[in-house]
């Protein structure tokens, strides 16, 4: 399919160059309580994938009719309700797990990648590139997500997406899992050393 | 008497709101910067928590859970899942009731308070409150117990952070590092400082 150059950054860009997460610093809050294990942080990621680019497309269909003064309401009633369709597709095939998530599925309402990708892009945008916007930026939020994830479960339990890999012999050579990584502290050091290597690599400059 | 001051104990330290639940982390991030500012925010957060609390919990007993609307003669019905958008609604209808009658009665605080009110509407913090109390089934005291406790936990965070990244100023923080990556890595820290109240039983 040919993509326009426009487009295409439209998508790539938040993956590394400008991910939300780490670069813009947004959308945090709902993200770090469900990065214990891989398993909640895939399930998450996907679940602000769909809600993102379906708000996304449908706010920026709507944009000529949305009313300048009402625009929050509005915005934050489309995101409601995809967050709400979400989660109860969520509580019919994956039971477990939404258990898990409890209450960090409905916070994506208030989670501030969407409604800044709604407010700064999807309202002067086709709908076509915001739907590329909208997965593109889901994208990036989930690679961090599942990054952070990977770190935690590993140093944590010694598993990978539920299943063995740090061998018997280590556990009996002395080796401990690490149980920092398993409460809340081991989320925010990860993604603070996340966010540096980023910025190593990433050659950004900033303050 | 104990049971509530056991709560309260447990939502500002234990399991404090921002920092085990990583609740409201975009403010805290952007705010924590100035000192005067988090002191505003954190007392915009205390309050609209505190008020919203029982607010939700009022709305969530009497009209959207289940077999709420007993009292309508539909006692079969089950509004539950609608709880995300009625909260968000009840919370940002909320703030704009305390905008105006701060702006009406006090100018002075409302010079102070006002531009974080706004903010206040998207802080996840406060959706999260809201949520936690249905899921933890509180009964009303205990659900406004629980606001405020979970308002001055945050309020407790920001405040530390604030004063951590003004000390920062002066240390020699690695260029890469600047800005949200160390602010993380201090998160982190003042994290596992709260971690050393679990376990205690009151």
């Amino acid at each position: 399919m040919p993509f326009s150059k426009k487009s295409k950054t439209a998508f790539t860009d938040p993956l590394m160059s400008n991910n939300p997460i780490s670069l813009q610093v947004l959308g945090i809050c709902s993200a770090l309580a469900v990065t214990t294990k891989l398993d909640t942080a895939v399930v998450m990621s996907l679940a602000v994938i769909v809600v993102l680019s379906v708000s996304n497309t449908v706010i920026s269909i709507l944009r000529k009719m949305i009313p300048a003064k009402v625009r929050i309401i509005v915005q934050l009633s489309v995101i409601a309700s995809m967050v709400i369709f979400t989660d109860i597709v969520l509580k019919a095939f994956f039971y477990d797990i939404s258990k898990q998530l409890s209450v960090f599925v409905a916070l994506i309402i208030t989670n501030c990648i969407i409604m800044g990708r709604a407010e700064a892009f999807a309202m002067q945008n086709r709908p076509g590139r915001s739907l590329l916007d909208g997965l593109g930026n889901g994208l990036g939020y989930g690679l961090i997500l599942i990054g952070v994830a990977f770190f935690r479960e590993l140093l944590g339990f010694g598993t990978i997406y539920n299943r063995q890999v740090i061998p018997e012999s280590f556990y009996q050579a002395g080796y401990e899992n690490m149980g920092l990584m398993v409460l809340s502290p081991g989320a925010f050091i990860i993604l603070g050393l996340i966010v540096w290597a980023q910025r190593i690599i990433g050659k950004v400059e900033e303050e | 008497m104990e049971h509530y001051i056991s709560l309260i104990t447990k939502a500002v330290f234990i399991e404090n709101i921002l920092l085990a639940y990583f609740l409201g982390m975009c403010s805290f991030l952007a705010i924590s910067k100035k000192v005067d500012a988090s002191i505003g925010l954190g007392f915009a957060v205390t309050f609209v928590l505190t008020i919203t609390a029982p607010t939700n919990w009022f709305i969530y007993t009497f009209f959207i859970g289940k077999g709420a609307l007993t009292w309508a003669g539909l006692p079969e019905i089950d509004l539950s899942f609608l709880r995300p958008i009625v909260f968000i609604a009840v919370i940002a209808a909320m703030v704009q009731l305390v905008e105006m009658i701060i702006d009406r009665f006090s100018p002075a605080l409302y010079q102070n308070l006002g531009i974080f009110l706004p903010l206040i509407a998207v802080n996840c913090s406060i959706l999260g409150g809201s949520l936690f109390l249905v899921e933890r089934e509180y009964t009303l005291l205990e659900s406004t117990v629980f606001g405020f406790g979970s308002g001055l936990g945050w309020f407790l965070a920001i405040i530390a952070m604030a004063s951590i990244r003004y000390r920062l100023r002066y240390s020699n923080v690695p260029i890469k590092l600047r800005g949200i990556g160390i602010t993380m890595l201090l998160t982190g820290l003042l994290s596992i400082a709260f971690m050393s109240f679990g376990g205690i039983q009151l």
